[in-house]
């Protein structure tokens, strides 16, 4: 590969990187809040009227 | 197989199982993909080193149209059966999309600067790009224009079948307009018109990206199922509290 455009390839995948990394953090963070905020209500007893083993997802 | 997956339940343990091997190969895909891209792959002759930039902008602009798609299945899913998982299905593939079409156009400026003289043309295909972004863009707003989340999808659904126009226009809009952009070198009816040694490395990148777009989806999915447990909880404690306060009331009364 020449060294030719350099900057525009690293810009290309910088913003790539940027995307992507932004979708998976965005993804993990979402459902840990998620996952936090549901068994905060079933720690305080709200719980589903009917639930089975695999809903512990 | 999909009346299986249309349970809320069945499909939380079922995508739970499959998520981390998708993830996986996600990521081996895209380690092995671009690891060719880096080593293997020649310069182009009219390109040169910007060749490169095809292996991330490509697999972009074929996703947003994929996800586009899914969300387009999922809004028919909404619109005939009114089934929650579809409407599920529609909200998690939106970002995503968008995210890859943004993708799509900012690889193509970054390309465009130094092969076409310009970061930008209001060419046919990249308008209609752009206007893809400004849909997805519109479909998010829409969700949030909704507090109750099956009314959302209907109206969603409408809108993402209306827009469902666009996608053709964007893949045959180097056919029908004389357009800057070139025209298909990948998916043709006489065959792809790229070498082996650069088709490859595209290929498997864009099954990498391919799959790293299904497990966002279904990781959003699944996330939005969580989020509508925690609102139905929420509304649940809500009745019983207001329920509780009428009992106080009404035994206050009493004495």
């Amino acid at each position: 590969m020449t060294v030719s455009y350099l900057g525009y390839i690293l810009a290309a995948y910088a913003a790539a990187a940027a995307v992507v990394g932004g979708l998976i953090l965005r993804a993990v963070l979402d459902h840990r809040a998620q996952v936090r905020e549901l068994a905060a209500l079933e720690a305080r007893g709200v719980r589903r009227r009917f639930r089975r083993p695999e809903d512990e997802a | 197989m999909l009346t299986v997956l249309a349970n809320p339940t069945r499909f939380m343990a079922l995508s739970g199982r499959v998520l981390p091997w998708l993830a996986m190969a996600a990521a081996g895909l895209l380690v092995a993909g671009f690891a060719l891209v880096f080593l293997t792959v020649p310069d182009d002759y009219q390109q040169g080193a910007t060749v490169r930039i095809m292996y991330v902008h490509v697999p972009a602009a074929w996703l947003s149209l994929f996800l586009y798609l899914i969300m387009a299945m999922a809004a028919v899913g909404t619109l005939v059966w009114r089934h929650p998982v579809a409407d599920v299905a529609q909200k998690a593939a939106a970002p995503i999309g968008a995210a890859f079409t943004f993708l799509c156009l900012v690889t193509g400026a970054i390309w465009g600067k130094p092969m076409w003289g310009t970061w930008w043309v209001w060419d046919a295909r990249l308008t209609s790009e752009l206007v893809l972004l400004l849909i997805y863009l519109g479909i998010m707003g829409l969700w949030r224009a909704f507090e109750e989340p099956s009314a959302a999808a209907r109206a969603v659904a409408v809108m993402t079948l209306v827009g469902l126009v666009n996608l053709p226009v964007i893949k045959f809009s180097v056919d029908w307009w004389n357009t800057l952009h070139q025209p298909a070198s990948v998916f043709r009816l006489d065959g792809p018109t790229i070498h082996s040694s650069m088709l490859w490395p595209l290929l498997i990148v864009a099954a990498g990206f391919s799959l790293l777009a299904l497990a966002l989806h279904l990781s959003g999915m699944r996330t939005e199922i969580l989020r509508r447990r925690v609102r139905a909880l929420t509304l649940q404690q809500a009745r019983r509290s207001e329920v509780d306060l009428g009992h106080i009331r009404a035994s206050g009364a009493g004495l």
